[in-house]
């Protein structure tokens, strides 16, 4: 079963295209990022399914439900994170979360509410005084007040300090192992590579990608790069690692599909030599890599 | 749980959230009395017709401050607290959760009549211990009704002003702009000395004019039950307009 199935999607505003004709699904129990740069048609696309925005064409399904039709039932079962947003401020932490709970038929206690989120301790804080991480947390909160199936975090973590970041995204592997179904946008890519089960990335309207984090673009499959520095007096290296190799201020940087031998053999010609190879690295390509090839490849071919 | 229910949740957390705010409750409170103590001592003198009878000019401040301090409490606070809530991305959750958008509403404006009849209740009370203003027997029902007609009418007002205000920093800037002249301009701030002046003729296209002569007439009369049918019918359709705009044009999420 599908949490959300999009067909075709597309919205207009006048002349531009916001979303240009996508299609995917969420699947139900995971957590699945929207990645893509500011202006890419993220939110308009989350917030298409949460009802708050009209569709020009194209078909959307949330719990089996339209959200075009704003169906209380529908709102009561979804909860939603929006970008930017609001609670009173001269309520406390425990009053707001009573407050949005009370409205849904099924709603979760308070207390473990603020256990999921970590704001046990600030229970009685009001909203006013608490730090911007908090408050975000406190969004997380009332979104989870009725005990939704499926959530809306629309770039929950934007302006957060990397600890502040950490705090969050152990708050939504939390949602995950409740069962929830969590469907997230983010442009942080290590966000979407720490939290998400299945990416896709989208840029001009489009998705331009889609996969788990961990094949995404072929990533899986793509070239391995070695790095090192070769001293000058360490002669050349052997005849087939010499081939794919790029020689840059002494910093050489060679491309492989086979880490296992080329490392092999590479490390094997060092100690045979007696050769140091300082500042040697293996990097596998990171989701940065292939959103920045993707997304450049996307820009070069208008 | 019933939509009326949680109609009665939103009121009782404005009310907790407006209370925490002293600063605000205390002037909501504290600003129509300034003005009566202000108004009469600068022009409280002498006497003013009124509902067909003379009555001092302090005493008939009482009665020009009860209708300025209902508009104030309804059409002002509404639209300002409104433009705020919404700027700061509040009404969008209320929309994305089950409640019904009329419990919100509904809420809203029960909280802001509550303030008026508590602001009421001490201007009365202020206007009869220092100002000779008796507190209105015969004419009861009218004066109830007059004040419900209007708290309802510069509610819905107040809602459909929300529609044309671009941002809550604009909003006290707009509703005072929208609000002080028709005030100055219908006898409450000056009581009218001449009733075939022009601006007068202005005044009666607004539905504050008709608020004051309805209220002047149910809280001074000495002969009849004080009803204005004429007065309140106008002020109660500028109301429904108010209502039917606020319903099809009101904005929940910020407009930038």
């Amino acid at each position: 079963m599908s949490a959300i199935v999009v067909r075709d999607l597309v919205k207009r505003y006048g002349d531009v295209e916001a979303v240009a004709g996508i299609s995917f699904e969420v699947p139900e129990g995971g957590v699945f990022a929207f990645l893509g740069p500011n202006g890419a048609g993220k939110t308009t696309t989350v917030e298409i399914c949460e009802g708050f925005r009209s569709r020009t064409s194209g078909s959307v399904s949330v719990l089996g439900d339209d959200p075009a039709r704003r169906d209380r039932r529908m709102k009561a079962r979804i909860g939603i994170v929006l970008q930017s947003t609001g609670v009173d401020v001269y309520l406390t932490v425990a009053e707001t979360i009573e407050l949005y709970r009370r409205l849904y038929p099924d709603p979760r206690p308070v207390d473990e509410i603020v256990e999921v989120v970590g704001l046990t301790e600030k229970r009685d804080a009001r909203v006013g005084k608490l730090s911007g991480g908090q408050q975000r947390r406190l969004d997380v909160a009332v979104a989870l007040a009725g005990d939704p199936e499926l959530l809306f975090l629309d770039e929950p973590t934007t302006g957060f300090d990397p600890a502040a970041r950490r705090g969050a995204w152990h708050v939504i592997r939390n949602l995950k192992d409740l069962g929830k179904t969590v469907f997230l946008t983010t442009h942080y890519m290590d966000e979407a590579q720490n939290l998400a089960d299945e990416v896709a990335i989208i840029a001009d309207g489009r998705i331009v990608a889609q996969g788990p984090p961990g094949t995404l673009g072929g990533r899986d499959t793509a070239a391995t790069r070695l790095r090192f520095r070769l001293p000058a007096d360490a002669g050349d290296l052997p005849e087939p690692l010499r081939a794919g190799a790029t020689i840059t201020d002494g910093l050489v940087e060679l491309t492989t599909t086979d880490p296992t031998g080329t490392l092999h053999q590479l490390t094997g010609w060092a100690v045979d030599r007696g050769v140091r190879l300082d500042a040697l690295e293996v990097a596998r390509p990171t989701l940065e890599d292939i959103y920045l090839q993707i997304t450049e490849g996307e820009a070069g071919a208008e | 749980m019933s939509d009326l229910t949680q109609a009665f949740r939103v009121v009782r957390y404005t009310n907790k959230a407006f209370w925490r705010n002293p600063a605000n409750a205390f002037f909501t409170f504290a600003f129509p009395l300034m003005f009566l103590v202000i108004f009469t001592a600068l022009f409280g003198t002498g006497t003013v017709p009124v509902a067909g009878r003379e009555v001092n000019t302090s005493t008939f401040y009482v009665g020009a401050i009860l209708t300025f301090a209902i508009i104030t409490a309804t059409y002002t606070n509404l639209a300002i607290n409104i433009s705020f809530t919404r700027d700061a991305g509040i009404l969008k959750r209320i929309r994305g959760t089950p409640l019904a958008s009329w419990s919100f509403m509904v809420g809203r404006i029960l909280h802001a009549v509550l303030v008026t009849v508590l602001l009421v209740i001490i201007v009365v009370a202020f206007g009869a211990l220092f100002y000779d203003a008796e507190v209105p027997t015969d004419t009861l029902p009218a004066f109830l009704v007059t004040m419900a007609v209007g708290a309802a009418s510069f509610s819905a007002l107040g809602l459909a002003l929300t529609s044309v205000i671009p941002n809550a920093d604009a909003s006290p800037a707009i509703v005072n702009a929208s609000i002080l002249p028709l005030l100055f301009l219908s006898g409450i701030f000056i009581p009218i000395q001449d009733p075939n002046a022009w601006y007068v003729t202005v005044a009666k296209l607004f539905p504050v004019y008709h608020f004051a002569e309805a209220m002047n007439s149910a809280y001074f009369s000495v002969s009849g039950s004080g009803f204005e049918g004429q007065h309140l019918l106008i002020l109660g359709a500028w109301g429904l307009a108010g209502a039917i705009l606020a319903a099809r044009f009101f904005s929940w999420e910020p407009r930038r």
